[in-house]
């Protein structure tokens, strides 16, 4: 299409022909790699081979020979990529078999496919890719990143040969850094494990201690099922019980973290809540649709600002708290001010509005969810060790929701609307002889509880789909979070929503996850009967009415 | 006639349940005397759907006694209603027998499809109408047995008490989609075959269904007429405005609430039990919170505390909501949603409080 229009222009305008030109140079060789490979010797012969030792011969030669386009050979190997002319006896590269119509050769020269039958594929066997993998270990052993160089020595480590120990011994010398030093040291001694000299394994055992490698584990229990002496059995069943336990209790660190990033869901969902249920003693069924909309600003945000994605959730934070608390705002002048003092009629009224607010965005942005993406700083994996890694997403929202408790604290603890707040909160008709103008701060807390639910959508809309339904699926557990902690009681809160959190999925692997919610709710309505108030009761005669 | 005689000062329920006898009479009429191509000819669909409606005014009848009278705002009594519907479901299920797509004579189709072996233990009995018919009243009243005499011992009340009656309905749904339960999972209970040897797709047994439920209607009406009436009724009004102040005079406010609580979930789950076989299916999706709120709208759009007011407030948005999801299905939440917003602020009282004020006035 583009070469058509500018071929055109070329013919009346003669100056653009060498424009033309260029960009015609410039599309062909971006269809190609950089350059081409060139001939691989006595290797390339090798692979055009039938017999597997043949190329497993040739892998050795590029290995050895440590020629400047053995990884890129390799990779091609790897895709199925790599082909041969059956008469030409010349290797191509086809990046589509099926469907192509061009094979690029080594000379970079592009031939077209007229029969496919003359191109054979360098076809591999499991040997074959283990020892590509094995080869590719072993330059990236020498990479400059210590973290690739990790994830090298493990590679190795699962199919240890003489050659590639001896590898890893001179670069056991060599290795600057520690850690990595001291992985290889683990694959070292793995290698040891297996020897036949009793003396050389038990000193291998104790080296390889503690380890969480898979491998260390596996090698371990080999000497438990075959090895002859009973000593170094019993030696090696201790190392095994103690990373045993290791491993045990790294699942439940991350059955905690699990639990506490949903956990803090049910809070950032809940704190809302517990602002206007517990403040102002008002139910606020809406309270899930005000989530939602924090949700939908979100999405609108990045459809506003597509290539900034990363920047966007950040923007979405207080544009939600806005939208959110102006529409409970709305909600309370509109509403819920008629009905103070008839909680059960405050309950029903706004449910009737979240069924608005639901068709309303039904209507707005059509029934299906939309896909809010997810910025890629948020989207990372923070390994700690073989058998524990940190989301970083859900390490984002843990933060998050601290960071939004403590600065809700603040503002009811150190702000003059705080104190006005909570002086309502206490003694509605005091306040008001104090000189408090009650309407306003109803407005006003209504306004921050809903705000701070619009924020909350902004996390959600992270975790799960964007759609008119993400209100109801949170408004019942945003309730039993605040019924769990106790009303009017911020840190109540927050202890009733981590432990809620934690506790399905504590009971998750046991029960299965609905059961495990139903478990949760049913001790939530036993648990109430027990303490109608909560885990922190408000004391005083405020509280009773 | 001794029963009627609790309709002595009942202006309301005399008119209403007139109007559902009359109903009860004229309908089969009309639709097995009158021949299909007069213009008074009413299709079995419509019987089949004043019968739904019929049922659920029973359930909303049930809501009202304990949120009218007793001041127990409910927003869990789509459960007990959908427990017995699941009972009358299990019963048509075993009806099936060898005639479902499996063939299999002791299984319903359910579990062959889950590769089960064996009959679940509380699926036994059901192949009996009489166990059903018990299980009907006892399974709903058992729950809220349980469920109330924890509640009420403690004196959960006002929100909280609605929140976790609430949370009871959500945990059931979320049960009961689960496959293990044994209750057919999300797809639920479904293709009934016959009830007590009468074909379901018999125009007769229909006709049949629809009279049963405007029965059942109007003596679950008498039986809550006769409850408020008595000096039970009374004490529940006292509870109901001042909770504390009937317990110091010496009540057992528990006491109370417990049975009338009890006797309000056995009604809802009979008007599950006859709404099912008239649907033709029963799943899970009854027991979801939205269901049971609903009910409570309908009571609120009637009229609170006057019971027939709730038959009235059942009868007219169930119809609202058949026209608009089929007419204009965009606009049947926001109408919903409306409702619920303008009735709590503008008609505390429903539509009957807006006609008796009416009435006052001329």
């Amino acid at each position: 299409m583009s070469l058509h229009f500018s071929s055109t222009r070329a013919y009346t305008l003669p100056i653009n022909v060498a424009r033309y030109l260029l960009v015609l140079f410039a599309l062909i060789s971006f269809s190609l790699p950089t350059h081409a490979i060139g001939d691989l010797g006595k290797a390339g012969d090798l692979l055009m081979s039938n017999s597997f030792d043949d190329k497993s011969k040739a892998l050795q030669l590029l290995a050895s020979e440590n020629h400047p386009d053995t990884q890129e050979v390799l990779a091609l190997l790897g895709e199925g990529q790599l082909y041969y002319h059956k008469k030409d006896k010349q290797l191509f590269i086809i990046k589509d078999y099926d469907t192509g119509a061009e094979a690029l050769g080594f000379d970079g020269v592009v031939r077209t496919i007229d029969k496919k039958r003359d191109f054979k594929k360098v076809t591999l066997n499991n040997s074959l890719r283990g020892e590509i993998t094995q080869i590719k270990a072993e330059v990236e052993l020498h990479s400059a990143n210590p973290e690739t160089r990790e994830v090298a020595i493990r590679d190795l480590m699962k199919d240890l040969s003489p050659s590639t120990i001896a590898l890893l011994k001179t670069r056991f010398t060599q290795e600057p850094n520690a850690g990595v030093k001291s992985l290889i040291g683990t694959a070292l001694a793995v290698n040891d494990l297996k020897s036949d000299d009793a003396a050389v394994v038990s000193q291998a055992i104790e080296r390889v201690d503690g380890s969480l490698e898979q491998e260390v584990r596996a090698a371990l229990l080999t000497i438990v099922n075959n090895n002859p002496s009973e000593d170094l059995k019993q030696q090696a069943q201790k190392v095994i019980n103690g990373i045993d336990n290791k491993v045990e209790y790294y699942g439940w660190l991350e059955t905690l973290y699990f639990g506490l990033s949903l956990g803090s869901v049910l809070v950032l969902a809940g704190i809302g809540l517990a602002i206007t249920f517990g403040v102002m003693g008002v139910i606020n069924m809406a309270h899930g649709e005000l989530i939602m909309i924090g949700a939908y600003t979100t999405y609108v945000i990045q459809q506003l600002m597509p290539n900034h994605i990363g920047m966007s959730v950040i923007v979405a934070i207080p544009a939600a708290f806005i939208v959110s608390g102006l529409v409970g705002i709305a909600i309370e002048r509109g509403v819920i001010r008629f009905l103070y003092g008839r909680p059960l009629e405050t309950l029903l009224a706004t449910f009737g509005i979240s069924l608005i607010l639901q068709q309303a965005v039904r209507s707005i942005f059509s029934p299906l969810n939309r896909s809010v993406e997810t910025p890629e700083w948020m989207s990372g994996l923070i390994q700690i060790n073989p058998v524990f890694a940190l989301t970083e997403s859900r390490l984002y929202i843990i933060l998050f929701c601290l960071i939004v408790f403590f600065v809700l604290s603040l503002v009811l603890k150190k702000t003059p609307l705080g104190l006005q707040v909570r002086a309502v909160s206490q003694n509605r008709a005091m306040a008001q002889a104090m000189g408090v103008r009650s309407n306003r701060v109803d407005a006003l807390t209504f306004g921050l509880g809903s705000g701070v639910a619009g924020v909350a959508g902004v996390a959600l809309s992270q975790l799960t789909n964007v759609g008119p339904n993400l209100g109801q699926a949170y408004i019942i557990d945003s309730f039993m979070v605040v019924v769990f902690g106790g009303v009017g009681n911020l840190w109540g809160t927050l202890v009733a929503g981590l432990s809620l959190g934690v506790a399905n999925k504590v009971l998750e692997p046991w029960a299965g996850a609905v059961l495990a919610k139903i478990l949760v709710l049913v001790f939530i309505i036993l648990f109430i009967q027990k303490r109608p108030r909560g885990l922190f009761p408000q004391r005083g005669r405020a509280a009773e009415g | 006639m001794r029963l009627l005689t609790v309709l002595q000062n009942d202006r309301g329920g005399q008119i209403v349940l007139s109007l559902v006898l009359a109903l009860a009479i004229i309908v089969p009429i009309l639709n097995l005397m009158v021949p299909e191509t007069s213009a008074f000819h009413v299709p079995t669909y419509t019987v089949t759907l004043l019968g739904k409606y019929l049922t659920l005014a029973l359930l909303a009848v049930a809501v009202d006694l304990v949120w009218g009278y007793l001041g127990i705002l409910t927003l869990g009594h789509g459960a007990f209603f959908a427990l017995g519907g699941y009972a009358m479901g299990m019963y048509l299920m075993r009806q099936i027998g060898d005639r479902g797509v499996y063939g299999n004579p002791e299984l319903p189709d359910f579990m062959v499809f889950l590769d089960w072996q064996e009959l679940p233990w509380f699926w036994f009995g059901f192949d009996q109408f009489w166990f059903a018919a018990i299980m009907i009243a006892l399974v709903p009243g058992l729950l809220a047995f349980v469920f109330g005499w924890l509640a009420f011992r403690s004196r959960v009340s006002g929100v909280y008490l609605s929140i976790i009656t609430q949370a009871l309905t959500y945990a059931l749904m979320l049960a009961f989609y689960r496959n293990e339960m044994g209750f057919g999972g999300n797809n639920g209970l479904t293709d009934f075959k016959d009830l007590l040897g009468f074909s379901l797709q018999e125009d007769t047994t229909r006709i049949a269904l629809f009279i049963a439920s405007a029965v059942a209607l109007i003596l679950g009406y008498l039986v809550c007429r006769f409850l408020m009436n008595s000096r039970l009724g009374r004490v529940c009004v006292a509870i109901r405005d001042s909770e504390s102040r009937a317990r110091f005079m010496g009540y057992r406010v528990e006491n109370v609430k417990l049975w009338v609580f009890i006797v309000s979930a056995i009604l809802a789950g009979i008007a599950g039990a006859l709404y099912v076989p008239q649907v033709g299916i029963i799943n899970p999706n009854e027991f979801s919170p939205l269901n049971s709120i609903e009910v409570v709208v309908w009571v609120a759009v009637g009229g609170r505390a006057t019971l027939f007011g709730a038959i009235v407030g059942a009868l007219l948005i169930n119809y609202a909501k058949t026209y608009l999801t089929a007419e204009l299905p965009e606009i049947w939440l926001f109408a919903l949603g409306g409702i619920f917003v303008l009735v709590t602020l503008l008609l505390p009282k429903g539509v009957v409080g807006l006609l008796a004020r009416k009435e006052a006035q001329a």
